[in-house]
């Protein structure tokens, strides 16, 4: 199908899957129980995980191939922000031409962002990056203040020109980003006896285009150029006595990288038409290589999985505060249910940074290919658990 | 005999087929029943309170957390009523916002922009949050602001001290109790003139960031008014922690007044490093010299320590006031935390209390409802006297502290003094003079 073979097919498939029934499936809870605080089908967090995962998925293409670690890929996330909010400010509010120029624009700065770092490899590109990645968020937040809002952060307004569209509705407001008169933030609510499932527009624009990136890569990791990323990966100097000079192929990666960096910040301020220095800061470009590894890089879907484990983490148990684990447990006794919230509130709340630490290290050490390493294994104990003589599967390697 | 032909699939297909009519009607009525945004049908209504839990502004935000559960406590009858007995309206009985039981879910800012829209979209998304309120950053709340303003919901601003939140970003659906750098310089300036005189030279060191600009600006505006000089203006990177090398060009510039237009770490930071360099010991145009802290807080004034005696500085609100509003609130504050609240603390117990009144003198948890009564509503007994609503710009005139480090604190709580109550007319400026348009009220749906 589409020039793939039947496991990568299978897995688009899946993917497909996941993100068109994901309104169901991360609703399983019914409105109104206690456990629908887990519920995590609302279109903001939703669209947080495509986007993300778009992120991520860009983001293996060059760590997961080239073994190269960019400690600053969040600096073209918040670069196609920008581009975004601006074209929403001066053009139109559709959604097509700023999410172009913000792919264009993280493509020219990744250019040179790359053609400067890749002179050197392992620690020092990553330091690079990284100080590149700073010194745009340091620009970003004060002296360039006039283009990027500065730590407010740049927003739209009522009196922004939006030539071929309108500065304001007919009732007085700033217009909401939308494809061809299609709302992002439309949405519809199913309820189905006490379930009730959202569909949002903007949810199922961001999975489409998740869906064409998962595509795209699927073909890079099996294309020449894909195995060349590889080769780059597994013996660099190796590569360069045959005679072949590696920096193109790393700048390419490190380019189409980039660009789908630039897709994801430029559907995030689609989504919510606003763009923050803060998505630039070196933390957010940590948390990309967080959700690489932890879902398991060099992996077509793992990125995905460890957004989205990053993303609900952040989002749900973040909001689980100190009156809802007492009525959890409001069941047991007195002293008892003090001790047990005494003991459960440090890993939730505000404290979802220690919990999150913790699975990461366990992730790391008990299992090195991320969270599909742990599904593999899964599924090879099962299999095993029918027919004894089933010969291993192939593991994931892991990038380092 | 028949063919019935019952296949697995077939019943699958038939029983998808029928589950989806039997949907199908409730589809239309879910999504158009509703008048505004999130409206409150059950027996509850929820508020959504967005405060920093971890990052750099953490402890306002913890307060802020305490005063919001107190709010909600008094509004649904619990605790002594507080403020709500010294309240100039009296449309609040204790039984909740309309008879409703108000709850609250709670979220973490973590003090960046992208983080509190986040969270504040899944309290309107997921939690069917009628009103998002705090935020301990002007970015922050000017970013959730403008959220608020697109979902159609209520934004009750926390401590947020920059023009722009009520001036050039102003929105319909937003509002701010919290004072503004506008109303600190203007009342600074007359007190700095009467005690340090009215031929200073002030030299302002300032966080290279939007509230920083507005402060130094209005703090030079309004003490060049008085006949001060300004003899430089230089911006300080906001991760600064040691600002020795900033310090020392200040006694070469000639100037006589540093003023410190930091706030938080920053200035606790900056303010230490300058009392360490001495240049209050110093004698500069045969004056003793002097340094200025535009906006204070408590917390501030505990991490610099020593360091802030006798230093002016500007508050929204000091617990030591002795109205009845201030005491009530912090009688019953300091009966549930054991500790007097802070201004934070203040402001958005207030601002609760403001929105839950606006609600049931309008009648409705509309939005547009409760801006019109919002706007223009004049109220006493909150603590800082007569106040206004100002229907303009959405933002509370009232009087502002003037407060100085006290020179023998008795404890960690009492470290400034109240050294004037300016009165609001003195601070109160044209809506006009920062630009912006608050556009209409949004309801959503």
């Amino acid at each position: 199908m589409l020039g793939l073979k039947k496991k990568d097919a299978t897995l688009l498939l899946i993917v497909i899957g996941l993100t068109m029934f994901a309104p169901f499936i991360l609703n399983p809870f019914p409105d109104g129980s206690a456990m629908a605080q887990f519920n995590a089908g609302y279109p903001d967090l939703m669209q947080r995980f495509v986007i993300f995962g778009i992120f991520a998925i860009g983001f293996n293409i060059l760590f997961g191939l080239t073994g190269y670690l960019s400690f600053g890929h969040a600096a073209f996330l918040g670069i196609g922000s920008y581009s975004a909010v601006w074209m929403f400010k001066l053009l139109s509010m559709n959604v097509i031409p700023a999410i172009l120029l913000a792919m264009v624009m993280s493509g020219l700065f990744a250019l040179l962002i790359g053609f400067i770092s890749l002179r050197r490899s392992g620690i020092y590109f990553s330091i690079l990056t990284l100080a590149f990645a700073q010194m745009m968020f340091a620009l970003a937040y004060s002296v360039l203040t006039p283009i990027t809002g500065g730590e407010t952060g740049l927003q739209l307004a009522l009196d922004d020109p939006r030539v071929l569209g309108a500065s304001q509705t007919a009732g007085g407001n700033i217009p909401v980003p939308g494809l061809f008169g299609m709302e992002m933030r439309n949405s519809f609510d199913l309820a189905i006896s006490s379930w009730v499932f959202t569909f949002n527009v903007g949810y199922y624009f961001c999975a489409l285009i998740l869906i064409a990136a998962f595509y795209l890569a699927i073909r890079i990791f099996r294309s020449p150029f894909g195995m060349m990323l590889r080769a780059i990966k597994s013996n660099q100097t190796r590569l360069n006595y045959t005679g072949l000079n590696p920096r193109p192929y790393t700048l390419a990666a490190f380019v189409i990288s980039g660009m789908y960096a630039g897709l994801a910040g430029g559907l995030m301020a689609s989504m919510d038409p606003l763009a923050g220095a803060e998505r630039m800061f070196w933390t957010a470009s940590g948390e990309v290589v967080l959700m690489t590894i932890l879902g398991g890089a060099g992996t077509l879907i793992g990125p995905v999985l460890g957004a989205g484990m990053i993303k609900y983490m952040e989002n749900i148990i973040s909001k689980i505060n100190s009156d809802i684990l007492h009525s959890w447990f409001a069941f047991l006794p007195d002293g008892l249910e003090d001790f047990i919230v005494a003991i459960v509130y440090p890993f939730i709340g505000k404290g979802w940074h220690l919990t999150l630490g913790i699975i990461f290290m366990l992730v790391v050490i008990f299992l090195p290919g991320g969270l599909v390493e742990g599904g593999q294994r899964i599924a090879k104990w099962l299999k095993r658990g029918k027919t004894e003589d089933t010969k291993p599967g192939k593991s994931t390697e892991p990038a380092e | 005999m028949s063919k019935t032909n019952l296949t697995r699939r077939g019943v699958l297909k038939s029983g998808a087929v029928a589950g989806a009519g039997v949907a199908l009607p409730t589809i239309f009525t879910a999504s158009s029943a509703a008048a505004y945004t999130n409206e409150p049908t059950g027996s509850s209504v929820t508020l959504g309170f967005n405060v920093p839990q971890t990052g750099p502004y953490a402890d306002e935000g913890a307060d802020e957390l305490r005063a919001y559960e107190l709010a909600v406590e008094h509004l649904n009858g619990g605790g002594d009523g507080g403020m709500m007995n010294t309240f100039s309206s009296k449309a609040l009985k204790g039984n909740g916002i309309l008879g409703k039981k108000v709850e609250y879910v709670t979220g973490d800012t973590q003090t960046k922009s992208d983080a509190a829209r986040a969270s504040a979209k899944s309290m309107i998304e997921k939690d069917g949050a009628v009103m998002i309120t705090g935020g301990s950053s002007s970015g922050v709340a000017v970013a959730v602001q403008a959220l608020c303003q697109e979902a159609g919901v209520i934004f009750m601003a926390g401590l947020t001290h920059s023009n722009d939140t009520t001036g050039k970003d102003k929105r319909a659906n937003g509002f701010r109790h919290f004072f503004n750098s506008y109303m600190s310089g203007a009342a600074l300036a007359p007190i700095l003139a009467a005690n340090y005189g009215t031929d200073r030279k002030a030299y302002h060191l300032t966080a290279d960031y939007n509230w920083g600009y507005t402060t130094e600006e209005a703090v030079k505006t309004s003490t060049e008014a008085m006949g001060w000089e300004t003899v430089a203006a230089v911006r300080t990177p906001l991760t600064q922690t040691d600002f020795s090398s900033y310090i020392a060009p200040v006694l070469q510039s000639g100037a006589d007044v540093l003023v410190l237009n930091h706030y938080g770490g920053n200035m606790v930071n900056s303010l230490t490093n300058a009392v360490q360099f001495g240049l209050r010991d110093k004698l500069v145009n045969n004056k003793n010299f002097e340094i200025v802290v535009p906006l204070y807080s408590r917390l501030m004034a505990r991490g610099a320590g020593a360091n802030v005696k006798g230093i002016y500085g500007s508050t929204n609100w000091h617990w030591s006031l002795q109205d009845e509003g201030t005491k009530a609130f912090v009688k019953s504050f300091g009966t549930k935390y054991g500790f007097p609240p802070s201004q934070a603390a203040h402001t958005t117990y207030v601002q609760a209390l403001l929105y839950a009144d606006a609600c049931e003198r309008a009648g409705t948890f509309n939005p547009c409802g409760v801006a019109e009564a919002l706007e223009g509503f004049e109220f006493d007994g909150m603590g800082n006297g007569k106040t206004l609503y100002r229907a303009e710009d959405h933002q509370c005139f009232k009087d502002v502290l003037v407060v100085r480090g006290k020179e023998n604190p008795t404890s960690e709580f009492d470290l400034l003094e109240i050294v004037e109550v300016t009165p609001v007319d003195q601070v109160t400026y044209d809506a006009s003079i920062f630009g912006g348009d608050l556009g209409t009220c949004n309801p959503g749906a």
